[in-house]
Order: C-alpha cells, then sequence, then structure tokens
C-alpha cells in the first residue's frame, strides 16, 4: 500500500506524459486526477493508521549507491511526521489536479501540465518518505525540477524562462549547503541513514572541526549547511528572491508548489533534523533569527505590491518565515502544524486569485479591479475565508496555528523567544492590514478595469469551484479538529521518536491580555483597512508622496535583485569572458600551440634566408667558428 | 588454449575496416555494403563484449582473460587482459561506435567508406588501449589514436579544421614524447614492461617522481585539464559529430584511465606527492571552464568546456584515492561518456539541418520539435548532475571520497555544481524556448527514426544508471578495493623506511 502512494502520481505522469496525444486531452486529466486522488486517499489511510495504532513502517525498493560503506536505499519510511506530510501533499495536490481541468481550460498542452503536476508530486512523496538524506536530496533536487518546468511551462514568455532559471539557480545555490551537509555528516558518522545519524549525534556534542584556521563546532556546521538548503527551498530572506518571479507560473502550480508543498520541504527537513538541531543552539538561534527576518521583510513588501498573486507570494514567504522562527524556538510540531493550516488556506487564497483572475480574462493588477463582489459572489466568499484564515481571525485555522507560534515563542522564556513573540504580533499585524488591501481593492470600490466591462466578468467554472471549496472547508475546520493531535497536551506521544524535543514547554498559563493580543489586532485590522484603502484613499496618498523612499524601498523588494545582479550576476560573466578571451585566447594559445608555430616560423625563415648560396657568407661563418673555436682552446 | 576473446573484441573492427577497404565497384553499392559491414562488425563487437561482461568474474582482483604472444624478440610481449575497471570502457567503447557510425551515414556526405575505415580503426585503437598489458603495447594503441582522429578532423572537419587538428596534434605530441622516454626508462630501470609484473614491483622513489611527470604530461593534456586544455573546444567545433562523440566519450576517458591503471598503480609515492597539484589544476578546471562556458555562443564549445569541467571531478576523485572518490570517478566516466555523447549527438542533429553551431541561430525549438527538446533536457539535466541521472552518481561520490582528503577542495568543487546549472541551463533556454524567429528555423523537422532511437537509448542508460547504477558498482568494487590496499600498502612501506 506505501509503495502504491508513491508509484501512482509516477504512472499517471508517464501515461499522461508520453502517451497524452494518443489516449486524449480529456482522459490524461482524468487518469492523472484520479491516480492523485487515489494517492491522497491511500494517505489519509495511513494517517488515520498512524494516529489511532501508532503505526510505522520502513519498506526497502531497492538498493540506490553501493560504494565501499557509503550504501544507500530507495525506501519507503513512515513514521508520525511523514503521514502527516504525505496527507498535505496528496490531498493538496489532488485538489489542484482537479482545479487544473478548468484552469487550464484554454491551454494546448494540457497532458504535459498534468504530467507535470503528477511528476511534481511523485517526487515530493519521495522526498518526505525518505529514510536517509541521498533520497531525500533526490527528492528536494526532483521538486526543484518540477518548480522549474512548471514556472517555465509558458515556453514562449521571456519572463516565465528567466524566472524558472532563476529558481533552479537561487536553489542551487541552497543545494550546495545542502550537499556540504551530507558530505559532513557522511566523513564524521560513517551513514547518511536518519535513524544511524541522530542516533550517533549526541557523541559529537563537543566534536570540533578546522576549517580554514577557524574552528568550528560540528553539529553546529552541520545544522546551518543543512538550514541554508532550506533556506533555498523554502524561500527565505537572502535566497527568497526566487519566490515572486515564480508567479510567473500557470496559478494552480502557485497553489500546490510555491504555496502548500514544496516550498515547505525546508520547514520538514529541519523538523526531520531535530534530532542534530536540538544539540546546537547557535543553529536553532540563527534558523528562528532568519525566520523572523523573513516573516518580517516579506509582510513589508506585500503591503505595495500590486500584482495579486505576488501579494500572495510575499505572504507565504512571510508565513514560512513564522514555521521557522517556531522550529527555531524548538516549537517543531507547532511549526509542522502551521504548515498544515498554511497549506489549506494559502492554496485556498492562490485558487480564488486564480478564478480572479480568470474572471478578469488574464488580469493580475489589483489597481485595474475592484467593484466586483456581487458579480463573483462565490470566489469572493472563497477568498474572504482565505483570508480570515491567513490573517488568524478567531476560530479558523490559521488563528490556532499562528497564535499558537506566538504562544510558544513567548512561553520558551529567553529573550529571542520574547522577540520571536514580538514580531510574529507586529507581523500579523502587517498580514492583516496587507491582505484586507488585497480584498477591498480587488472585489470593492469602483470598477477599474479597462480591457473589460463589467457585464464580462464571469464567475468561474465549477470545476474550479469545487475543488476551492474542499479547501475552503479545510481552511475552517483544520485547526480546531487537529489542535489536539499536533499540539495539545498529548501530541508529544503522536509525535513520539519523529521529533526529538530536549526541553520541554511548561505549561504554565499564559497573561490573559497576552492571549487576547493578536485576535483583537486582527480584528481590529478590518474596519483600519477599509478606512486606509477604501473610505479616505487620500491619507495613504499622501503619505507615500511624502516618504517616497520608503515606498520605493518597499515595491521595489528592497532592491534585493539589483543588488545581487551587481554583486553576482555580472561580475560572474565578466570573470567568464575575461577568462575566455584573456586566459584561453590570449595567453595559453598565444604563448602556447600558436606561439610555438609561429616560432617555428620565425627560426625556419631566419634559417632559409641563412643559406643564401654566397661563398664569401659560409667563409665568414667558417671563420668566426674557426676562430671562436681556437680562443676556447686556448682559454681552457 | 582458450577463445582468444580479447584480441576478437580489439580486431574485429579493424577486420571490418579490412573489408571496407577491398571492396570496389560502383560507388553506390560500395557505399551501401560499405555501411553494412560497418554496422555488422561493430554491432557484433558489442555483442562480444556484452558476453565478455557476463562471463567476467566480479568476485577476482586479478586481471582475466589473459593473452600473451612474444613480440619483438622477447623485449616487449603482447599481452592482454582487463580488470573490472577497464571492462566498463571497453563496453563504453563498443557501445558509442556503432552510435558513431549510424550518425556519420547520416550526417556524412563524401567519402562515407573513408570515414567508416577511420571510425573502425579508431575502436580497435581505443580497445586496444584499456586492454593492453604492456607499456609499449599500451603506448602503441594510445598514440596511435591520435592518426585517426587527426585525419577525421581534418578530413570532415569544418571550415577551420587544419587549424585544429594541428593544434591537436601539437599538444598531444607534447605529452606523449615525454610518456614514450618514461616508458623506455622503466624498461632501464625495472628490465621489463609487463604491467602485471610492474605493479608487484616498487620502482625507486627518486625516479618516481620523474616519471610520473611524464606520464602525467601525456594524460594531462588528453583528458584535458587546465591549462592544456585549449585544443579540446577547437577539436570539437571543427570535427564532425562522430568525430566529437568519439573524441568526449572515449579519447578523453583515456587519460583517466591511464591515471587510475599507472599514474596510482606504478607510481603510488610520486601520486601521493603531488595530489595536491593535481586537486589545483582540477579546481581550476572545474571553476575556470565552468565561468568559459556560461559565456560561449557556439554549442560546441559549451559542451567541450563543460566536459572540462566535468573531467576536473574526475581527476579530483582518482587522486582523492578514497573508494568513493575512485568509484565515483569512473562511474563519473562513464556516464559522462553517455552525456556528452548524447550532447554533441544533439547539436549534430542540430547542425545537420541548417548547418549552424551559434545559439543565437535558434530559439523555440520546443514549437516544432518536441520530442528533441524532451531528450535534449534529459541530457541537459544529467550533465548538471540532477539526481536520478547517472550523472549525479559519479559527481557526488567524487565530492564525497574528495571531501575525505580536504574540506577545501570539495567544498570549492561543489560550487561548480551551481555553475552547471547555469550554463547548461541557460544554454537550453535560448534553443529551446522562446519564441520561433528565424525563418530558416521554422521549416525543421523533428527528429528522425535513427536520431530517435539513438538519442532515446542513451537517455534510457543515463537513467537507468541514475536509478540503479548497482551493476556498475559490482563490477569495479573488487578491482578498486584492490588497487587501494596496494596503494596504501606501498605508502606505509615507504613511510616506514623514511621513518628508519
Amino acid at each position: 500500500m506505501e509503495y502504491l502512494i508513491v508509484l501512482l502520481p509516477l504512472l499517471g505522469s508517464i501515461v499522461s506524459g508520453f502517451f497524452g496525444k494518443l489516449i486524449g486531452v480529456r482522459q490524461s486529466q482524468i487518469i492523472t486526477s484520479t491516480l492523485v486522488l487515489l494517492s491522497g486517499i491511500i494517505s489519509i489511510l495511513i494517517f488515520y493508521q498512524v494516529m489511532i495504532n501508532d503505526y510505522s513502517s520502513n519498506k526497502l525498493i531497492f538498493n540506490w549507491i553501493s560504494s565501499g560503506n557509503f550504501n544507500v536505499n530507495w525506501s519507503i519510511n513512515i513514521d508520525p511526521l511523514t503521514s502527516v506530510m504525505l496527507v498535505v501533499v496528496s490531498l493538496i495536490s489532488s485538489i489542484i489536479h482537479f482545479y487544473s481541468i478548468g484552469y487550464m481550460s484554454h491551454d494546448p498542452h494540457k497532458p504535459r501540465f498534468m504530467a507535470y503536476l503528477s511528476l511534481f508530486t511523485f517526487a515530493m512523496l519521495i522526498l518526505v518518505t525518505a529514510d536517509n538524506f541521498l533520497q531525500l536530496f533526490f527528492g528536494w533536487e526532483g521538486v526543484g525540477l518540477c518548480s522549474y518546468l512548471l514556472i517555465g511551462f509558458w515556453y514562449k514568455k521571456p519572463s516565465a524562462n528567466s524566472a524558472a532559471i532563476k529558481a533552479f539557480i537561487v536553489n542551487r545555490v541552497g543545494d550546495f549547503g545542502f550537499a556540504i551537509g551530507v558530505f559532513l555528516i557522511f566523513f564524521f558518522y560513517g551513514t547518511v541513514n536518519f535513524n544511524e545519524v541522530f542516533q550517533q549525534t549526541p557523541l559529537f556534542i563537543e566534536k570540533e572541526i578546522i576549517f580554514l584556521g577557524i574552528n568550528l563546532n560540528l553539529i553546529t556546521l552541520i545544522c546551518l549547511m543543512l538550514f541554508l538548503g532550506a533556506m533555498g527551498k523554502s524561500a527565505q530572506f537572502l535566497l527568497h528572491t526566487w519566490l515572486p518571479d515564480a508567479m510567473e507560473g500557470p496559478t494552480p502550480v502557485s497553489a500546490l508548489i510555491h504555496a502548500a508543498t514544496m516550498v515547505t520541504a525546508g520547514v520538514f527537513l529541519v523538523v526531520r533534523c531535530s534530532p542534530i538541531f536540538e544539540y546546537s543552539q547557535v543553529a536553532l538561534n540563527f534558523v528562528a533569527a532568519v525566520g523572523m527576518m523573513t516573516a518580517f521583510f516579506a509582510a513589508t513588501v506585500a503591503l505595495v505590491q500590486n500584482d495579486i498573486k505576488k501579494i500572495v507570494a510575499y505572504s507565504t514567504c512571510s508565513q514560512l518565515g513564522y514555521m521557522f522562527f517556531a522550529a527555531g524556538i524548538g516549537a517543531y510540531h507547532v511549526a509542522i502544524f502551521h504548515l498544515f493550516t498554511h497549506a489549506f488556506f494559502k492554496a485556498l487564497l492562490f485558487l480564488g486569485s486564480g478564478c480572479v483572475i480568470h474572471s478578469f480574462h488574464e488580469e493580475q493588477d489589483i489597481r485595474s479591479m475592484g467593484g466586483v463582489w456581487k458579480k463573483i459572489p462565490y470566489t469572493y466568499v472563497l477568498m474572504i475565508i482565505g483570508t480570515l484564515a491567513l490573517t488568524g481571525f478567531p476560530f479558523l485555522s490559521g488563528f490556532y496555528s499562528k497564535d499558537a507560534i506566538i504562544e510558544f515563542a513567548y512561553l520558551k522564556e529567553t529573550n529571542i523567544g520574547y522577540l520571536c513573540a514580538a514580531v510574529g504580533i507586529f507581523t500579523a499585524f502587517l498580514t492583516a492590514i496587507y491582505s484586507w488591501r488585497l480584498i477591498f481593492k480587488t472585489f470593492h470600490g469602483k470598477f477599474n478595469n479597462k480591457k473589460n466591462n463589467l457585464s464580462s466578468i464571469k464567475e468561474s467554472p465549477l470545476i474550479m469551484l469545487i475543488p476551492s471549496s474542499v479547501l475552503a472547508i479545510g481552511a475552517v475546520c483544520t485547526g480546531f479538529l487537529f489542535k489536539e493531535i499536533f499540539i495539545g497536551e498529548e501530541s508529544f506521544s503522536f509525535w513520539d521518536s519523529s521529533i526529538l524535543f530536549l526541553s520541554h514547554f511548561k505549561h504554565t498559563h499564559l497573561p490573559t491580555w497576552f492571549i487576547y493580543l493578536t485576535p483583537v489586532i486582527v480584528t481590529l485590522s478590518i474596519p483600519l483597512s477599509y478606512y486606509l484603502f477604501l473610505e479616505n484613499e487620500k491619507i495613504l496618498k499622501d503619505f507615500t508622496l511624502k516618504n517616497n523612499f520608503i515606498y520605493n524601498f518597499l515595491l521595489n523588494k528592497w532592491y534585493f535583485d539589483e543588488l545581487y545582479n551587481f554583486i553576482f550576476v555580472e561580475p560572474i560573466k565578466r570573470a567568464g569572458t575575461f577568462f575566455w578571451k584573456k586566459g584561453d585566447i590570449n595567453t595559453i594559445d598565444r604563448y602556447g600551440p600558436d606561439g610555438l608555430s609561429r616560432l617555428i616560423k620565425t627560426i625556419s625563415t631566419k634559417a632559409v634566408n641563412f643559406q643564401s648560396g654566397y661563398l664569401y657568407h659560409y667563409a665568414f661563418v667558417m671563420l668566426i667558428g674557426f676562430s671562436l673555436l681556437l680562443t676556447f682552446l686556448i682559454l681552457v | 588454449m582458450n577463445f582468444p576473446i580479447l584480441s576478437a573484441i580489439i580486431f574485429i573492427p579493424i577486420i571490418g575496416a579490412f573489408f571496407i577497404l577491398i571492396t570496389k565497384g560502383v560507388q553506390k553499392n560500395v557505399e551501401k555494403n560499405s555501411k553494412y559491414v560497418a554496422i555488422f562488425s561493430s554491432l557484433a563487437n558489442f555483442l562480444l563484449s556484452l558476453f565478455l561482461w557476463y562471463s567476467f568474474d566480479t568476485t577476482t582482483s586479478g586481471f582475466q582473460f589473459i593473452e600473451e604472444k612474444k613480440w619483438i624478440g622477447g623485449f616487449v610481449k603482447f599481452q592482454l587482459g582487463v580488470d573490472g575497471i577497464s571492462i566498463l570502457f571497453i563496453l563504453l567503447t563498443t557501445f558509442i561506435t556503432p552510435i558513431c557510425i549510424f550518425s556519420g551515414i547520416e550526417s556524412i556526405k563524401f567519402k562515407i567508406k573513408e570515414f567508416l575505415i577511420a571510425v573502425l580503426v579508431m575502436e580497435t585503437l581505443m580497445l586496444g588501449v584499456f586492454c593492453s598489458l604492456d607499456l609499449v603495447i599500451f603506448y602503441l594503441f594510445f598514440e596511435g589514436g591520435l592518426i585517426p582522429m587527426f585525419l577525421i578532423i581534418g578530413i570532415w572537419g569544418g571550415a577551420k579544421r587544419v587549424y585544429s587538428a594541428f593544434k591537436f596534434f601539437l599538444f598531444t605530441l607534447l605529452g606523449s614524447v615525454l610518456m614514450l622516454i618514461a616508458i623506455i626508462s622503466i624498461y632501464w630501470i625495472a628490465g621489463t614492461t609487463d604491467v602485471i609484473v610492474l605493479l608487484k614491483t616498487t620502482i625507486p622513489y627518486d625516479y618516481q617522481y620523474f616519471l610520473w611527470l611524464a606520464f602525467f604530461s601525456s594524460f594531462a593534456v588528453k583528458l584535458p585539464m587546465w591549462p592544456v586544455h585549449t585544443w579540446l573546444p577547437d577539436a570539437h567545433v571543427e570535427a564532425p559529430t562522430a568525430g566529437s562523440v568519439i573524441l568526449a566519450a572515449i579519447l578523453l576517458k583515456m587519460a583517466g584511465y591511464g591515471f587510475i591503471r599507472f599514474s596510482l598503480g606504478l607510481f603510488p609515492i610520486a601520486s601521493d606527492y603531488f595530489t595536491p597539484l593535481i586537486f589545483l589544476m582540477s579546481l581550476i578546471a572545474i571553476i575556470y571552464t565552468s565561468l568559459v562556458a556560461l559565456m560561449q555562443e557556439d554549442m560546441k564549445k559549451l559542451i567541450a568546456y563543460s566536459s572540462v569541467a566535468h573531467m576536473g571531478f574526475v581527476t579530483l576523485g582518482i587522486f582523492s584515492i578514497t573508494k568513493q572518490g575512485l568509484e565515483g570517478s569512473i562511474i563519473q566516466m562513464i556516464s559522462h561518456g553517455l552525456i556528452s555523447a548524447a550532447l554533441f549527438l544533439c547539436v549534430g542533429v542540430l547542425y545537420d539541418r541548417i548547418n549552424s553551431r551559434m545559439i543565437s541561430s535558434y530559439g523555440g525549438l520546443v514549437n516544432i520539435m518536441p520530442k528533441y527538446a524532451l531528450v535534449f533536457m534529459i541530457f541537459t539535466l544529467a550533465a548538471l548532475g540532477l539526481p536520478g541521472t547517472s550523472g549525479f552518481v559519479g559527481e557526488f561520490l567524487v565530492l564525497v571520497g574528495t571531501f575525505q582528503k580536504s574540506i577545501f577542495v570539495a567544498v570549492i568543487a561543489s560550487l561548480g555544481i551551481i555553475l552547471a546549472a547555469a550554463y547548461m541551463l541557460w544554454l537550453y533556454r535560448r534553443v529551446i524556448f522562446g519564441r520561433l524567429v528565424s525563418p530558416e528555423v521554422k521549416d525543421m523537422k523533428d527528429l528522425n527514426k535513427t536520431e530517435l532511437y539513438i538519442l532515446f537509448t542513451l537517455a534510457f542508460l543515463t537513467l537507468f544508471f541514475g536509478f540503479y547504477p548497482e551493476p556498475l558498482f559490482v563490477t569495479i568494487d573488487v578491482s578498486v578495493n584492490n588497487l587501494i590496499e596496494n596503494y596504501q600498502a606501498n605508502l606505509d612501506l615507504y613511510l616506514t623506511k623514511k621513518g628508519n
């Protein structure tokens, strides 16, 4: 049964990818969607088994690499953490498969699209079921590949192609770190199998290695390197630049890959490696710091963006920051809980945005929208639900998971914990502002679209609305349904062996004001944004005019793209040209083979001149030679 | 006496070449018959080498299928034999040659008979390199390979073929002369050129350094290592597709094989001593040529430069002298043999259609050549070392091995995997994606049957060995262990002597 979860999507991908034309468009859509749905159902069954019976298993498929003591297998490993991820991945993937049937209805390459989606699902499932670092790395790069293919799906658009390459290469920078982490692990532990590595970790706590004359703690170094990989995949601060650009891909892709699943792989990695991270406070603090920075930074940028998908993308970035600082303060289970709920409401927001874009005939700029909430009521309701869940409105899913992160940070009772709580609350406020800005600009106010008139705005078809509604149910319910299992008093027995907690959290009661603080802020933000973005837009306009610098700084995403272009892309191109023209052509070839042939030519020309045929030339040379010889003999 | 299977494998191609040579008659019939003979003899040879692999005993480390003939009055023995390492290269050679022949038949427009003869003679010489167990025989085969290659570039090459052929010849000749001198001095020192005997004797330490350097100069040029790599891009650019394939897939591997068999085997002390030099040159090769590859405008040059970078990984792995490093570099060589062959064939497919190797001539090919876009994508990914392709297995193991020797070197080398992604994906984007612009390109046809079968076979193997490289590991396992043990024993002996 475990094999089926992973293999069904692969089968769907192969059928649709290679035989799509043969079996027809509709058939390949149905086949891929059904197979992924089946895999989703099996995942839920397994999750249920794990929840009720503490089921766990490790099934070997076959061995992959065996070189000396470097042994790696293909296998399917089921434990509580994996079972949660299985549900998230395969369930959301199947919903998005169905949604895509509607969203891509005008696209000429439907089978190819479905094949990529299924292939992605396969790679992601391989990633979460790995029992060793190398198989995880396979899935890791595999999802990166599918992300590359899907971002660049509309290959005629140059911007899509650039975004795809950027995503792949920025991720490779992270993978570089990941690979170094794996090398370190193998070098010291002699294995890359999770269980064996985790068991041995306590033995290496004191171990230091010297790199370039600097003493470094081994565990910290391993964690930081692995985390570099996680930063790339989860678009964390400094390696985040690819995620907003990735919105060039079709919207279902953004929902599945760049919101619900792939970008959370980094969080999954950190949680999976909790038995290593727990032994390095330095690394954990670093994770928390990067998480906070990302949460804050992305929220500020989201405030001023005008592309509906980019706002949601930055919001994703910001929420991933939450998950990381949750992990950084040791609340891994809360991080996973937020990952779980976030998958539903963020996918919902993307699918809702997809419906909006669909209704507006491919318009993505929220300045050209507005005043349509009566025309597309279902989409409107779905977006409202998504927004409420995201902002943490009481009793929706985001409320349980996001507030839990803030509360656990507070309960940590360390400086970094308090800082995390503060940043978390402030970011929650920003989140509410930009989310409601999106809603009000998109659905309320005046109708601003010049290309289409109001009557041409139509509600999306059922095949798009039904899958979105399923997600909406998830966005509403997952919070209170799974709260106890994931983060309640009994949750430690559920997570069992898959997460290591060295220090348990105190269950002292929080101060009452603290519990009410975030929900109140979040709720009050709704009228506030209503006032700012609909009632009295002048205040903001005046503000941006006066503070043009800050506005542009945010609008241009803190100028990261320009900075990276300046310090990486351009110098690398210049270095390439320099080595080629100056190195290869002007140095090696000039003094090497070309120089040699020139030299031979010169010498032979000289030698030719030498043989003039005149007797007196020869006699003169003989005379010189004779006198030299004589001098030599006399002197010696 | 048993059936001399190695001699058979070596000489079948040249016998085929002989038959092609003596065919006479109407031009058309001659060409047709030559094609049949060439295809038949190369395929038969491939089957025979598969049989060789099948009957090869993977549990012993010694040389197998040994054949011995006295030659030149007993001075030199014509001695052949294979172990787990060389047998993979034999398979690679016999597998790639028929592909070259098929591709040549498709794209070579004139003197097809002579071309087939050159390829078959080339195959014999290359197989000889991997089978010979006598230094003199090895040298003859190793340098003999220059001549048909020189002709293939010089006759069927592009516009600047003469310059390229001479550059190729100049570079390689320099190294080979030094190696010949070294082989003569080995005979003078040890009294034999028999490799089996030499592997068991210890060459005096003082001589090892010079001999190592002499062999190194030959191998470094052929591999090629930085800074003697500049002949490779030129040779590739001017060579016909089949020539590029042989060059990239097999010729470069002879040097890697030479490093493993002779530099490590015969001169362990010197190998240890010069490891930092090799590491430095490999690192420069990886970073420098990757950067240069990024800026190329000619597809063949780009792939040629990427080959230099990939070979940098091979030398790193070999001289890490760890189990993972060595096995990784052998896998990397085999996999690069498949991938680079495929990439050059892919460029050849385009060149056959509109006679341009420039990236800027293309763009938007996916619109009209979807099959081509798919296979090209697979090889692009394999070249940048995506897990699940054979390229990953080799590269990753090399880095694992190198890491055990020097963390710094492994970290710098790992940067190469970022650059590899950059230049390969950028190439792919400019050629395949985007809109169709140029009118010439619009009329291009997708892969024909021959191209499709060839490229799909290569793609299948690349993926197969990416997921299940076990058959390769089983074959080389014992031989590599033996190599490392020998090396270590020699080194320990030297250190204890030095200690006294």
